[in-house]
């Protein structure tokens, strides 16, 4: 069957976007092989982006947990300030290629959304970003970095007013528009061929983290962590280890923690289902009604994951956990005093993992963490959690 | 023979086309729906679809979506729509009823106590919008041991590849999406809506029914006049959602009735 992780994945929409997913597929697979669209994509992320972003040793966070050495991929130093860049600029020359003329995408915390909004101007294509009202809420700055971007930001106030509704929102109006709009996802969710080739843009993190981390450390890490909202930080970084003897760790929003029903961790109630065109894990209730998700960081709080993580999780080639809300803000702490760096809500998660991992590691081993964006965007909601406003 | 083909076969004879109103399940009320259901029925309706509520329904314009959520606030559940459909048939109803929902809440409950469940409580076929041909192998299997039409979608978007895959994968009848674009009446019906129903007539000889954007007796006469069934579903959801919506909905399929009540010429 087309597009599948095991039995998860698929293309679960409506008829209305089959040719054009087809259409994408089509197009996707000939880019692919075709050396001037990779040789554009190399081109632009070296000076666009400003790739290969750098692998960091974090002396002094190693020194305090007292195990093993811990560094940090340097997504947060991409341009628009994280992963998010890598997706958007590829899809953003994909659509060129295909002769749309306009862009819709989705977005949380905002940064795929921000990512998208440059990339489209640099191309010169019209963007129109949908974003829930509580995520516009909490991340102001970045609905007003869209706009200067020249992005049109459309609020939604269905659901629960989060990046799931804004996903079914982008997604109407890619069926009401379909014969002239590219939905620039911002993940490795939604139908084939949207995982597949989110994981393809962000692959570059995990080539770049490999060869950085023989050249620095003339071996492989021994543990790779990194979060899942939809899964494409991770999976980006992952996918180039998938071979290797390295363990690998997902980390989800476990918002104020599993059993007070408030969290986005998929993985630990592991209900499979649809939700936008894809077969996964879903949380839902007892009738199949997608549940309402909670967590500080807007860009994990999504109630379905990639089909990808699906299956590396039945296969247990990737371990999940996740991290609280409490645990992420004490990471983003620990992270900004021991080493100047503010994480994104979203890389804390991550963070915190990494954090009790490494105490429990010899010195001699490695943990590599994927710092996939900088928490410049979530300065309110650090502020308002430590009580300072 | 399942009842859609007896319809089908019936209104053939007639050479009329089936009107077949959607009704959301638990919207204005669940009592008023449960009513809405006999009243449409006796007001004229041919075939019902039955809404069951998702909480994602990505084909549905911001009338249905508003139908469906304010049902889903009723405590309307899969389980509960089987039960209004049975309660419909008890009460006397025996036109086809189609229930039309998201695959979500079918999956969950389990495709094949679904379709042993839908069979029971008297439901003939059944719409999945976000259910291609490709991904529908279980669901096909179910529906066929339990006697139900699995009915596909075809859009003005598909190939003619697809097209022939939707128009042979399908039963009861091929249900035609009039628009590139979401549920919702719309004005006027699409220009190129004759030559696309004649696309779909040239490679199928099952009925071909025509839905989305339907919004009124004079879009519905003239759809009637190409199409062998005239789905009309936001522009009924508008009129029982504002206020007395048994009388609301009596006069208006009493009205498209009216308009599409003569001979195909
Ligand atoms: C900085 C950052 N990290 C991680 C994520 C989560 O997404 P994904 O799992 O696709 O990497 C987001 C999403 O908005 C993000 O902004």
């Amino acid at each position: 069957m087309i597009g599948r992780f095991g039995e998860y994945g698929g293309q679960f929409v409506p008829e209305t976007l089959m040719a054009a997913l087809a259409e994408l597929d089509d197009a996707f697979n000939a880019a692919r092989m075709d050396d001037a669209f990779q040789n554009q994509f190399v081109d632009l992320s070296a000076h666009f982006t400003g790739r290969p972003t750098p692998l960091y040793f974090a002396s002094r966070l190693t020194e305090f947990c007292g195990g093993a050495k811990i560094y940090l991929k340097r997504e947060d130093l991409a341009h628009t300030g994280a992963h998010k860049i890598n997706n958007a600029l590829g899809q953003g020359l994909l659509a060129k290629r295909m002769g749309k003329t306009r862009i819709v995408a989705e977005t949380g915390a905002g940064q795929h959304g921000v990512a998208s909004a440059a990339v489209c101007a640099m191309l010169g294509l019209e963007c129109i970003v949908y974003m829930g009202t509580e995520d516009m809420r909490r991340q102001a700055p970045n609905v007003y970095r869209m706009k200067l971007l020249g992005a049109e930001v459309r609020g939604v106030d269905a659901g629960s007013a989060t990046l799931k509704d804004a996903i079914n929102e982008a997604i109407r109006d890619w069926v009401t528009n379909v014969q002239t709009t590219h939905y620039l996802l911002g993940s490795a969710l939604g139908p084939h061929p949207y995982p597949t080739m989110v994981r393809e843009f962000q692959a570059v993190i995990g080539h770049e983290a490999r060869a950085q981390m023989l050249a620095t450390e003339k071996r492989l890490p021994d543990l790779l962590i990194a979060c899942v909202g939809g899964g494409s930080n991770s999976i980006g970084l992952f996918h180039a280890f998938r071979d290797d003897d390295v363990a690998m760790i997902g980390v989800e929003a476990g918002g104020l923690g599993i059993a007070s029903g408030k969290h986005a961790a998929r993985f630990a109630e592991a209900r499979p289902g649809v939700l936008h065109g894809t077969y996964t894990y879903v949380l839902q209730d007892d009738d199949g009604q997608v549940r309402a998700t909670h967590s500080v960081s807007a860009g994990l709080d999504y109630p379905a994951v990639g089909p990808e993580h699906a299956h590396l999780f039945d296969t247990e080639r990737v371990g999940y956990t996740y991290a609280t809300d409490d645990e992420a803000l004490n990471a983003f702490h620990q992270l900004a005093r021991l080493e100047g760096i503010l994480p994104a809500l979203e890389s804390a998660h991550a963070v915190a993992e990494a954090i009790k991992r490494a105490r429990e590691m010899p010195r001699d081993e490695i943990v590599l963490v994927n710092l996939s964006g900088r928490g410049d965007k979530d300065l309110q909601t650090v502020m308002s959690a430590s009580g300072e406003q | 023979m399942n009842r859609i083909e007896e319809k089908f076969v019936e209104l053939g004879t007639q050479q009329r086309a089936a009107l077949m109103p959607y009704l959301p399940l638990g919207y204005p009320t669940v009592e008023e729906s449960q009513d809405l259901i006999r009243v449409i029925a006796d007001a004229g309706a041919d075939m019902i679809e039955l809404g069951v509520p998702f909480s994602d329904p990505l084909a549905d314009g911001p009338v249905i979506q508003h139908a469906t959520q304010v049902a889903l606030k009723n405590g309307v559940t899969l389980a509960k729509c089987l039960a209004m459909a049975r309660a419909a048939r008890d009460a006397g109803v025996t036109i086809p009823l189609i229930l039309m929902g998201y695959a979500n809440p079918i999956l969950r409950y389990g495709i094949a106590a679904f379709a042993r469940d839908a069979q029971n409580a008297g439901v003939d076929g059944l719409i999945v919008p976000d259910l291609p041909p490709e991904e529908a192998g279980a669901f096909d299997a179910a529906t066929r041991a339990h006697d139900l039409a699995l009915i596909f979608l075809a859009a003005p978007t598909s190939t003619p590849e697809r097209l022939q895959k939707i128009a042979a994968a399908t039963r009861g009848f091929v249900y035609l999406v009039s628009v590139v674009g979401v549920t919702g009446a719309r004005a006027q019906l699409a220009a190129d809506l004759s030559s696309f129903v004649a696309r779909v007539r040239a490679i199928t000889s099952k009925p071909v029914c025509v839905g989305f954007g339907i919004a009124n007796a004079e879009s519905a006469r003239q759809v009637a006049q190409i199409a062998d069934g005239v789905i009309v579903g936001s522009a009924l959801v508008n009129k029982i959602g504002n206020g007395n919506a048994i009388q609301a909905a009596r006069e208006f399929i009493a009205e498209l009735r009216g308009a599409i009540n003569h001979k195909i010429e």
